[in-house]
């Protein structure tokens, strides 16, 4: 391979075929970003009409975002909730870790156990009793209740236990002879040590959060209180037939998510290559 | 998780000093106060959630009814549930749902070989393939929504265009939404697994190409003498994991569909939605979450023994 120099014509054409495939691949999303900036009467002219010929793109937007359903109250409980989540589930998670791997004490392994077994149990299985739950406790409906859902998921304490047990145990043993006590150890040593690992997992759990349907449908009914996955859904059961809208309200939701993404794509993609996670 | 068996199995030495013994106790305590949150956590939303998911499954309750309507009514929810068209058709729609995971795995392996040998730009490629898969699936399935709109929508015009004179009604067909869902479920999915398949691809040791090259191996004999074998832990683990996501797609159905037209999308998770949170049938959905997770936990027990004979290491 390393005998080849310059570029090689295969390659050329399988890159060329592999663009084209992309394109279509792509092709919903373009066309919703095209959509979005239309005026409503071009949106289903066929041909399809790739560039607008009449641009409504502030009208637009300024109507998803300020209008009957106002998206800027909808990103800011997205952001809030999203946020909390993920720095609260970053923190248990690499707690839980840091005890399972770098403690050693009774029941670790029992422990451990339970909290694997977890991992197994589809989350649907058991919205009943936690909506149940929910109602009585006085979660439901409450940005509260619904950080509290996502804040405990295992999967991070099973990507971060990984990084953890690759830390030398002889950085913990020296530091106790120094007197340092776990919490200590925890925070200044071994947490910046794996914190590659933890902003990939905050990345994924951001996304997930972000992208989250089920739980805010079953546990917030205030429309003041919804995240924007059942925004959107509301803003299109509302608009009915304004599509150059609802494109408008799916691209106000999805472009945070691809930023993100393109900007950490390397340990997004890394991230899921490295645990296998699906969220 | 083998040094913590390891741990475990090591005994106290004898004749351990006070001193030792304090100390260890001392690890114990910060070990429990370091996994306390997490477990507390858990216990309560999903440990107590699970049990009660398997009492509630032989109750007769409906949620307006309060605590006192609850009606013990022993395995009459599981002989009803198979009696039940709707679940059994539910059911039947989810094994349908499993052919995407062949599909969108061989699509995904084809991608990440060509990706991760044959191509320049790698880089955009993966997230090119991957953007379906972290955007927003609520946001995606409106999209499609429009596009598949029978009478204007842009997919059947560009069908007329071609001279198909008659497109399918796509998801406003009983006979093609749920293919409909499954295209979308496979069009996100791939992103994913390619993912996955190209991190497998780059564990294969590279001097075995090398000498599948000295004895003229062509490209089609490497790919299944060493790509394909060689992959067979990869490939299987994503045939669990999609197995498993199977059992538990909602989000699409339920803003596309609503399980519609006349239950042809309808999922196992879209029933027991459907069941407790629309019909209020709490105990009946219960039960329908109990079937649900037996599934699950098959399949991962499955998996444990499938592995031995079915993986190459």
């Amino acid at each position: 391979m390393q005998t080849r120099e310059g570029l090689d014509l295969r390659k050329i054409v399988v890159t060329i075929v592999m663009f084209v495939g992309s394109i279509l691949f792509l092709l919903p999303f373009i066309w919703m970003l095209v959509t979005s900036f239309k005026v409503e009467s071009e949106v289903f002219t066929y041909p399809i009409q790739w560039l607008p010929k009449e641009w409504n793109a502030i009208e637009n937007y300024k109507e998803v975002w300020f209008g009957q359903y106002p998206f800027t109250m909808y990103y800011w409980n997205s952001i809030k909730v999203a946020v909390i989540t993920t720095t609260l589930s970053c923190l248990v998670s690499a707690m839980a870790a840091y005890g399972f791997s770098k403690i050693k004490f009774k029941a670790s392994n029992f422990l451990f156990m339970i909290v694997l077994v977890t991992y197994m149990i589809p989350g649907q299985a058991i919205l009943i009793p936690q909506f149940i739950l929910y109602r009585n406790i006085g979660l439901f409906d409450s940005h509260l209740g619904l950080i509290m859902l996502g804040s405990f998921s295992v999967l991070g304490t099973f990507m971060l236990r990984q990084f953890f047990m690759g830390l030398h145990q002889e950085f913990i043993e020296s530091a106790k002879i120094d007197g340092a006590g776990h919490g200590r150890i925890f925070w200044s040593i071994a947490m910046p040590l794996v914190k590659p690992a933890v902003a990939t997992y905050a990345i994924l759990r951001f996304i997930w959060t972000w992208n989250d349907y089920q739980n805010p449908l079953i546990f917030i009914r205030s429309d003041r209180l919804l995240t924007l996955p059942i925004a959107v859904q509301k803003f299109t059961s509302m608009s009915g037939e304004f599509y150059s809208l609802i494109m408008a309200a799916a691209v106000s939701a999805i472009l945070p998510l691809i930023l993100i993404f393109i900007i950490g794509q390397k340990s997004v993609i890394e991230g899921i290559a490295l645990g296998g996670v699906k969220g | 998780m083998g040094q913590n068996l390891e741990t475990l199995s090591q005994k106290p030495p004898a004749k351990a000093s006070r001193k030792t013994w304090s100390l260890q106790k001392g690890e114990t305590l910060s070990g429990f106060l370091f996994v306390s949150p997490m477990l507390i956590g858990v216990s309560i939303l999903v440990l107590i959630p699970i049990i009660a998911t398997l009492v509630l499954g032989f109750a007769d309750w409906n949620f307006v009814q309060g605590f006192d309507g609850i009606k013990w009514v022993g395995i009459q929810n599981f002989v009803n549930l198979f009696q039940d068209e709707m679940f059994l058709r539910s059911v039947r729609n989810t094994f349908i749902f499993l052919l995407t995971v062949p599909i969108y795995m061989l699509v995904s392996m084809v991608l990440a070989i060509l990706i991760d040998r044959y191509v320049y730009l790698k880089g955009y490629f993966k997230i090119a393939y991957f953007v379906p898969y972290v955007s927003m699936t609520v946001a995606v399935a409106v999209v499609w929504q429009v596009l598949f709109q029978p009478s204007y929508g842009p997919i059947n015009e560009m069908l007329k265009a071609i001279g198909i004179s008659d497109p399918p009604k796509w998801i406003a067909d009983p006979n093609f939404a749920l293919i409909s869902i499954m295209m979308i479920s496979i069009w996100i999915s791939i992103g994913f697994n390619m993912i996955i398949y190209i991190a497998g691809l780059q564990s294969i040791p590279k001097d075995l190409y090398e000498a599948a090259d000295i004895d003229g191996a062509n490209g089609w004999t490497k790919f299944r003498r060493i790509t394909f074998p060689l992959l067979s832990p990869t490939s299987f683990f994503l045939l669990v994991t999609g197995i498993i996501a199977t059992f538990k797609v909602f989000d699409v159905v339920a803003v596309m569909t609503q399980g519609g037209p006349i239950g042809s999308t309808s999922m196992m998770v879209w029933y027991l939605y459907e069941t407790a949170f629309i019909n209020l049938k709490v105990g009946y959905a219960s039960s329908i979450a109990v079937v649900l997770f037996a599934f699950v936990l098959l399949i991962t027990f499955g998996q444990w023994i499938a592995q031995k004979k079915w993986v190459n290491y």
